[in-house]
């Protein structure tokens, strides 16, 4: 068991590594000057050549790899040309933060309606609630997200002025503004694993019930819904997390739109104003961190599978 | 043999089963008295356990028919759900085809007696913990107290039963049904669980039904055996007229391939059970039945006593035109 | 690896498992009433779209300083944005370049992971360790996030969107067409051809690709809503498509300012987005579960 757990990890840095190597190559790809735009639009050759050397550029690349790699974990990431901030603590401290409240607030939505939706359409299967269920399930994974966060600040922020329209209250800071400016960015976040979640529950525990071990339950005198919650809901748990940790990406990718719609400081904005204003370290950053979650979040899953199936565990 | 003065336990009238325009369960007829085992005996797809799933009213998505009173308790199939939840586990419990899939792979196997004896019986914590090691060293379970913390797939097979049985057995049930204990296990251990089954429910006075597919089993295990073919009773009575004097031509057929089964080679009885459409309008064993008879096409045999005059519990019955 | 799963990032186990056994001799359409309800609709945008000038009651970027910001009227169906452009001239403008930008993002998309998955498939070795670990990383990235990268470096602009979103699709579908590849090489027929020292080209040509081309075009059908999702999120971030375009993300993202006294300018742009997403995501589930043999979910 440790010994796969060690193999895993070792693929993720592999992983993680090859991904390094593009985002840097990506730096090198990008159009434009780096030492022109941080010098301006005047300046001699001797002033060009001396920043070159001091940053290094004129060394070859895997050179340039390694000292960029290194500064990188050592959290050297360099200066946003433009802001002329610290790229590691306007990354990593200020828009992060926000990022990972975003997302975990969506999770949170998204489990804690999602699964007793789909609980509810397995349960009565074929009834209207779950044809109800399943439509919305099917709009809620095709529909737009930044047209849902639109509507929903158009209908309870402006029309019933129920929750402000937009902007960021670090619930560290105030909890319960942190909260209220959460619940509709939260929500437009997690309409789509809401849908997810339930169409997964619905079909996943369906299965389940099927099983000897339910009809087993019900014979000891277990009552229905400890029948349904601990029986049968428990034994999901497993395709749950699998599919939550595959579809962190899409998470991700949300926090960048619901941001974007919502006027929220975090890492959605950092990279969509670095890509306005051509700064190719900040996009860098971005994607390095975005990259690391999402293979991070994903060994976790892996991990956790012997917690979760007690039948992963050491094999008699 | 148990005294034959004892009040019926389960009394079982016309019970039919239909799922879509199929009959399982053609009005199966039976009574089970106080202490008594019953053997139900058949091919797979004959109704056997769909006897066992319909007492226990796990049936799905199925059309239930008939009586089933159970002494003390009422008619089984039309309790009302609650009632049935307080009965099941209690009063009335069951033990599964493959304990290897319904026993919850998620918890581990002293959680789940525990539970059923915490839920059921109300005990606290530590008395049950206690209770369910003495379960466990009763079903023949070794170093008990390390099996409490065992998930399910870390046991043998023969292991999981035998939890399966301390947890049927847990709450001391007044009726015990076995679907096919033992159809997942090593022929070897076979024997030894049946043995388990019995000797743990005639040690608490319970009765018990057995559902199996080997007639010598049943008969060397069980007071009484019904025959079962098509969802229908064709025979039934104790246990040694059945071996030995049995009169319908199909119990016949199921005995011979028991013997079969000493040379290696088991073999079903010949033919196949027709399919639900064309089940024939008289005797349903009529298409396969070396004996039969033109009568027996069109018209269905009647149940009737072996020996004249004779009508009590541990009656000899069969349904037969031409009987051996 | 973790990433490497059967199931791909963005789609979704379907609801029901797909029945095998065929009922008769009922066409499709008769079976599946939604499926051929949303692909008349998704008709009905390509239609709009190709004959967008001849349906269109103006100029797409027609600007009408007496006409800013009119709420939907006889003259205006759908109203006018804020620089009085008719928004349903725009929107139905914007279904050609949703589609346009769709379709020819996926083919990028779909030939990049047909020459990654192929190669990884049959070269076998440290060849194709590397390769997958390439593909791994390729979808350790949501497609949104690879697409903005490539935006920073390849900058705005329809045909840009078209090769950002096209490369940022390539990690699923190699991912796909290596899992055929790799079954069709542990069938008997490949190995029997390469024993009888036909030429590997050959082997390829007629073994490999005829096995692999087919749930490949299933997968292009499927995707090619989340192309259009992309490329109109990149808009939406103002980093696509550039105004006056008459893209879908970037009306949204026009409107989005003026939304509590003209929610119509996001919200019309934003319908026609969202029927068209919903309607391909309905056909993609009916195609998917009619077409894909590899359906069978955990498989």
């Amino acid at each position: 068991m440790w010994g796969q757990a060690l193999g895993k990890i070792a693929q993720t840095l592999v992983v993680l590594f090859v991904v390094s190597v593009a985002s840097f190559g990506l730096l090198k790809l990008a159009p434009g000057d780096p030492i022109q735009i941080m010098l301006g639009s005047e300046f001699s050759q001797e002033a060009y050549d001396s920043l070159t050397a001091e940053l290094g550029l004129d060394q070859p690349f895997l050179a340039q790899y390694a000292d960029w790699a290194v500064r990188f974990v050592q959290g050297d990431w360099g200066t946003s040309y433009v802001a002329r901030t610290d790229i590691f603590t306007y990354a990593f401290k200020e828009a992060l933060p926000v990022t990972l409240t975003l997302a975990s607030f969506s999770l949170a939505f998204a489990i804690l309606i999602g699964v007793p939706l789909g609980v509810l359409s397995a349960v009565k299967k074929d009834t209207a609630f779950d044809a109800g269920a399943a439509v919305l399930a099917l709009t809620g994974t095709a529909f737009p997200s930044f047209l849902l966060g639109i509507l929903l600040i158009w209908f309870f922020a402006v029309k019933m002025q129920l929750f402000p329209v937009m902007g960021y209250v670090s619930p560290w800071q105030d909890f319960w503004g942190g909260i209220y400016h959460m619940i509709l960015p939260g929500l437009t976040l997690s309409t789509y694993f809401i849908a997810m979640i339930t169409r997964l529950t619905r079909a996943t525990l369906i299965e389940v019930m099927e099983q000897p071990y339910i009809a087993a339950a019900r014979a000891r005198g277990e009552p229905s819904w400890r029948v349904i919650w601990v029986h049968g809901v428990r034994n999901i748990a497993m395709p749950l997390v699998t599919i939550l940790g595959l579809q962190l990406g899409v998470l991700l990718q949300g926090t960048v739109l619901t941001e974007t719609v919502f006027n929220l400081p975090g890492i959605g904005q950092m990279l969509t104003s670095a890509v306005l204003g051509r700064e190719y370290m900040v996009v860098q950053a971005g994607v390095m961190m975005t990259a690391t979650l999402f293979i991070g979040v994903n060994l976790l899953v892996d991990l956790s599978y012997p917690v979760l199936d007690p039948r992963l565990r050491t094999r008699k | 043999m148990k005294d034959m003065a004892t009040q019926p336990i389960l009394t079982l009238s016309d019970l039919s089963v239909h799922r879509g325009a199929a009959k399982i369960l053609d009005r199966v007829t039976l009574s089970l008295a106080e202490g008594e085992t019953l053997a139900l005996v058949g091919e797979s797809g004959a109704g056997k356990s769909t006897i066992a799933t319909a007492l226990m009213r796990l049936l799905d998505g199925a059309k239930v028919e008939g009586t089933a009173e159970m002494a003390g308790a009422g008619d089984l199939l039309a309790l009302p759900e609650r009632q049935m939840v307080k009965l099941r586990g209690r009063r009335l419990s069951m033990i599964f085809q493959d304990a290897g899939s319904a026993l919850n792979p998620s918890y581990t196997v002293g959680r789940q007696l525990i539970t059923v004896l915490r839920r059921n019986l109300g005990l606290s914590k530590a008395e049950a913990r206690s209770r369910a090691i003495e379960l466990f060293t009763s079903v023949g379970i070794n170093d008990p107290e390390g099996r409490m913390t065992a998930y399910p797939h870390q046991l043998s097979g023969g292991m999981q039963q035998r939890v399966m049985v301390a947890i049927a057995l847990a709450c001391n049930p007044d009726l015990l049904l076995a679907d096919e204990p033992t159809s997942a296990l090593d022929v070897t251990i076979q024997a030894q669980i049946v043995r388990l089954i019995l000797a743990q429910t005639r040690s608490r006075g319970a009765s018990c039904i057995f559902v199996l597919h080997d007639l010598a089993l049943a008969s060397q295990s069980c007071d009484r055996i019904v025959v079962l073919y098509a969802g229908q009773v064709v025979e039934a009575g104790p246990s040694r007229d059945i071996l030995e004097r049995h009169r319908h031509p199909y119990t016949k057929q199921l005995k011979s391939c028991v013997l079969e089964i000493g040379t290696k080679d088991i073999t079903a009885p010949e033919g196949t059970v027709p399919p639900h459409s064309e089940m024939p309008l008289g005797c349903r064993f009529a298409t396969r039945c070396p004996r039969a008879l033109p009568r027996c096409a069109g018209e269905a045999p009647p149940l009737q006593p072996a020996r004249a005059g004779a009508d009590g519990p541990l009656d000899h019955q069969f349904a037969c035109w031409n009987p051996e | 690896m973790s990433i490497q799963t059967p199931e791909a990032p963005t789609t979704l186990p379907p609801a029901e498992p797909p029945k095998k056994v065929r009922t008769g001799r009922r066409s499709i359409f008769l079976r599946r009433p939604f499926f051929t309800i949303a692909l008349i609709v998704a008709a009905g945008y390509v239609l709009a779209a190709i004959f967008a000038p001849y349906v269109a009651p103006y100029d797409p970027v027609m600007q009408d300083i007496n006409a800013m910001m009119q709420a939907p009227s006889v003259a205006h169906p759908l109203g006018t944005d804020s620089y009085g452009q008719d928004i349903l001239s725009r929107v139905i403008y914007g279904a050609r370049y949703a589609l346009i930008i769709g379709l020819f993002s996926v083919l990028i998309g779909a030939a990049g992971g047909l020459v990654i998955g192929l190669a990884a498939g049959l070269s076998g070795g440290w060849v194709e360790w590397v390769l997958m670990r390439l593909i791994d990383s390729i979808l350790a990235l949501p497609s949104l996030i690879l697409a903005v990268a490539f935006i920073a470096i390849l900058g705005q602009g329809v045909d840009k969107v078209v090769v950002a979103v096209g490369l940022s699709m390539i990690g699923p579908f190699a991912r796909t067409v290596r899992a055929d590849v790799m079954q069709v090489r542990v069938q008997l027929f490949v190995e029997a051809a390469t024993l009888m020292s036909i030429p590997y080209l050959r082997v390829i040509w007629r073994h490999v690709l005829p096995n692999v081309i087919f749930p490949l075009a299933v997968q292009v059908t499927i995707r090619i809503s989340e192309a259009i999702l992309v490329s109109s999120s990149l808009s939406f971030l103002g980093i696509g498509v550039t105004p006056p375009t008459p893209d879908w993300g970037l009306m949204i993202a026009e409107g989005r300012a003026f939304v509590s006294f003209a929610a119509w300018m996001s919200a019309m742009p934003g319908f026609a987005l969202a029927l068209l997403l919903i309607a391909l995501s309905i056909v993609g589930d009916g195609i998917r579960e009619e077409f894909d043999p590899k359906l069978r979910r955990g498989a």
